[in-house]
């Protein structure tokens, strides 16, 4: 640890100061808190948690590439904590906290921010187990009643030319939405390879997109973007969902639980079917987009701020000039620190963000299971992958490998919904 | 701050002994064994050319001159931008054995485990690879020379100018009027907005497809506005590499582009704002995120660089917070 850039002075209050702890050191949780500092020059980021004392060291020296000069880079060496309940130490010095875990782990540590009063940017998906949804829902009653920001980084929401498309769909320029196909096709993800020092349980916290207790597949972990457009396009969560899936070309140890495609039917309130494509399959044609048809015309989103509204004959009736648009990443933080210096109740993205990874955990009990289940009968489901009072990674983990060192992979037709 | 990383260089690594050098010097098709992917390669000859536009040329801007002479030594160089057929052999390392091996230069496998595609790409076959970083380019050129024993690299911004006018003093290689473009180039009133299959367009005299838009290209070279102002003798084989990460020089304009912009002396260059979308910190090192009208072609030269600057051209990796 001797190498952490962490600045050694006490940290100084001022008034106005928003502290912002990070809980997550990955990848995306440094991204996160860069776009925390950069939101608003009160915000310091003054603690960081982690399980890896190596990610938050990573974390920080990062953050210090860019900020090393600077004042909101504020977090002193006894603000770096490590180990299963880091998160709550981080959480208790701060107005405002970043929670980048993997997503198994965001029910507990959003139900903990809330119960302390804070603010919160949450990562997508936001649980990956129905006890966890149903966690997020109660802890998402308890944070608006305390008028408690909460932003999920279900990025789309913020970006200029989503917002531009769903406000003339509001208008009803196509009409009704009547059929959809998203899609999140690509080739897959970094893999962690095991070291022969780690437990069970650690290799599998580095290697975490291949378990479900902590990643939910990707279908829920990456393709819930494109989900969550359909149902914030058609206005409603879906009430079944029925598909297929399975591992086809990623295979073997290395790879966990998770299937590398599923191809699952929605059917929403009103009858309409959105078709949700998700691949990690290398060499095959790649696409991350949201298409839906209207009674009058059609629609095509994509996250490179791109959206396109046409009519029944082709006509362009909009189509997004978004070359320069701020990065969607950026706004969520702006908008969010925004309504946290006004001092105003603005953001209760729970809702959106438990829906849509319940959409996603639906699809992928459909097509696990090989059957048709509804909304209701899923809610209904004690589903619980994530074990309760983690401590040490000498804790039994909740998969376990066969002899020949493969874990369970659902299978269509035998493994059950329950 | 900038940190050089070494972290990826040791993917490949380089040793005593040969690169293949060739006598002949005319076209052939790089195979790339164990697949039916080829990429086609025609000969370049050297000679003395004027880089850059003159004062009176419609459309021009500033950076691009004044014009001076350059002596170019010969290379060959790919007919195509490298399609994402291609490209994905490099990216998904399917192709290699992991023992293959060309006696100066050993592939490992598992080299380029940072390069996983994060973003939208609609990755055809035969349509130009794109949203790739120039670092990431250039360590494609590396793996193919470890493959094929052949030496390749990005063009530099001189050569890659010299193939594009091939030969012609006018505004683009086909001429001056802009009236032809059509005949030759994808720009943003011809491409309805979207990048187009390579090779469908009449090619220059060189043989060479899209080399005015489709895909911009990437070279070697970073981008100065007034670097042509250094150039007041004759240079031979001149090139300049980067410090820092941006602007790095791109050419030949792209499907979104006006027409001037596809000027054979047009010069482009890469910003920030490519990576704005990666949502990681540190960004990744291999891929753009709005780069989509960024491609690359390649190029081999025929004298081989001294050893201790083969790997020179295939540029540093610099990590981006």
């Amino acid at each position: 640890m001797n190498k952490l850039p962490a600045a050694t002075k006490k940290y100084v209050s001022f008034a106005g100061e928003i502290k912002v702890a990070l809980v997550g050191c990955g990848g995306r949780g440094t991204g996160a808190a860069g776009q925390a500092i950069a939101a608003d020059r009160d915000v310091r980021l003054v603690a960081v948690a982690d399980v890896f004392a190596d990610r938050t060291q990573q974390c920080l020296l990062s953050l210090a590439e860019k900020y090393s000069d600077s004042e909101q880079l504020a977090v002193t060496e006894d603000a770096v904590f490590i180990g299963f309940d880091a998160y709550k130490k981080a959480i208790a010095m701060a107005d405002m906290v970043i929670l980048t875990t993997p997503p198994g782990f965001r029910p507990q540590h959003f139900a903990h921010a809330i119960n302390k009063d804070k603010q919160v940017f949450m990562e997508k998906p936001v649980a990956t187990d129905i006890v966890g949804i149903k966690k997020v829902l109660e802890t998402g009653k308890i944070a608006a009643r305390k008028k408690l920001n909460v932003v999920v980084g279900l990025q789309r929401h913020y970006q200029r030319s989503y917002r531009e498309v769903k406000k003339r769909l509001d208008r009803r320029s196509i009409g009704d939405i009547i059929s959809g196909q998203v899609y999140w096709n690509g080739a897959g993800v970094w893999v962690k390879p095991r070291e022969p020092q780690q437990t069970e349980l650690e290799y599998q916290m580095r290697n975490w997109y291949y378990f479900n207790w902590l990643c939910g597949d990707h279908i829920v972990e990456q393709h819930i973007h494109n989900i969550d457009v359909a149902n914030w396009f058609i206005g409603a969560p879906p009430v079944s969902a029925q598909g297929m899936g399975g591992r086809e070309v990623r295979k073997g140890p290395d790879y966990g639980q998770i299937f590398d495609h599923h191809f699952v039917e929605f059917t929403y309130p009103d009858g309409q079917v959105v078709a949700s494509q998700c691949r990690h399959q290398p060499g095959c044609l790649n696409r991350a987009d949201e298409v839906f048809q209207g009674s009058r015309g059609s629609v095509h989103v994509h996250s490179g701020n791109y959206g396109v509204i046409q009519s029944k004959r082709g006509r362009d009736i909009y189509n997004h000039v978004g070359e320069n648009d701020i990065n969607p990443y950026q706004q969520e933080h702006n908008e969010l620190f925004a309504a946290i210096k006004a001092g105003e109740h603005r953001f209760t993205d729970f809702d959106r963000g438990a829906n849509s990874t319940m959409t996603a955990i639906l699809g992928r009990m459909a097509s696990y299971s090989g059957q048709e289940i509804t909304w209701a009968e899923a809610l209904a489901s004690n589903l619980k992958l994530v074990p309760e009072n983690l401590s040490s990674f000498k804790d039994t983990a909740p998969v376990l490998p066969d002899e020949e060192g493969n874990y369970p992979v659902p299978v269509p037709g035998v493994t059950r919904f329950i | 701050m900038r940190l050089l990383t070494i972290l990826f260089i040791s993917s490949i690594v380089l040793g005593q002994g040969n690169i293949v050098s060739e006598n002949s010097f005319t076209a052939y098709d790089e195979v790339l064994a164990s697949t039916d992917k080829l990429i086609t390669i025609v000969p370049v000859a050297g000679g003395l050319f004027n880089m850059g536009s003159p004062e009176d040329e419609a459309e021009r801007r500033k950076d691009e001159g004044p014009v001076h002479a350059v002596r170019l030594s010969d290379f060959w160089i790919s007919t195509l931008e490298i399609p994402w057929d291609v490209y994905e052999l490099f990216v998904y390392r399917n192709a290699d054995t992991p023992a293959e091996n060309r006696g100066e230069i050993t592939l490992e496998i598992d080299g380029i485990s940072g390069a996983t595609m994060p973003y939208i790409n609609y990755n055809k076959p035969g349509y130009p690879a794109i949203n790739i970083t120039q670092y990431a380019a250039s360590q494609f050129c590396k793996w193919l020379t470890a493959k094929t024993g052949h030496y390749y690299r990005l063009p530099t911004e001189a050569e890659w100018e010299y193939a594009c006018r091939a030969g012609s003093k006018d505004t683009f290689s086909f001429g001056t009027v802009s009236k032809s473009i059509a005949s030759y180039a994808w720009y943003k009133s011809s491409s309805n907005g979207k990048l187009q299959k390579g090779g469908l367009k009449k090619p220059n005299a060189l043989g060479l497809y899209d080399i005015h838009g489709n895909a911009a290209e990437w070279v070697i070279d970073q981008y100065d506005r007034n670097g042509y102002r250094h150039h007041t003798d004759l240079v031979t084989d001149p090139f300049q590499l980067g410090e820092e990460l941006y602007p790095r020089v791109v050419r030949g304009g792209s499907y979104k582009d006006e027409p001037a912009r596809l000027r054979s002396a047009a010069r482009g260059y890469s910003k920030r704002s490519w990576k704005k979308r990666d949502p990681q910190s540190p960004k990744s090192l291999w891929w753009h995120t709005d780069a989509v009208h960024i491609g690359f072609r390649i190029v081999r030269p025929r004298a081989l660089p001294a050893q201790s600057e083969l790997t020179k051209y295939w540029i540093e990796p610099i990590k981006e917070y």
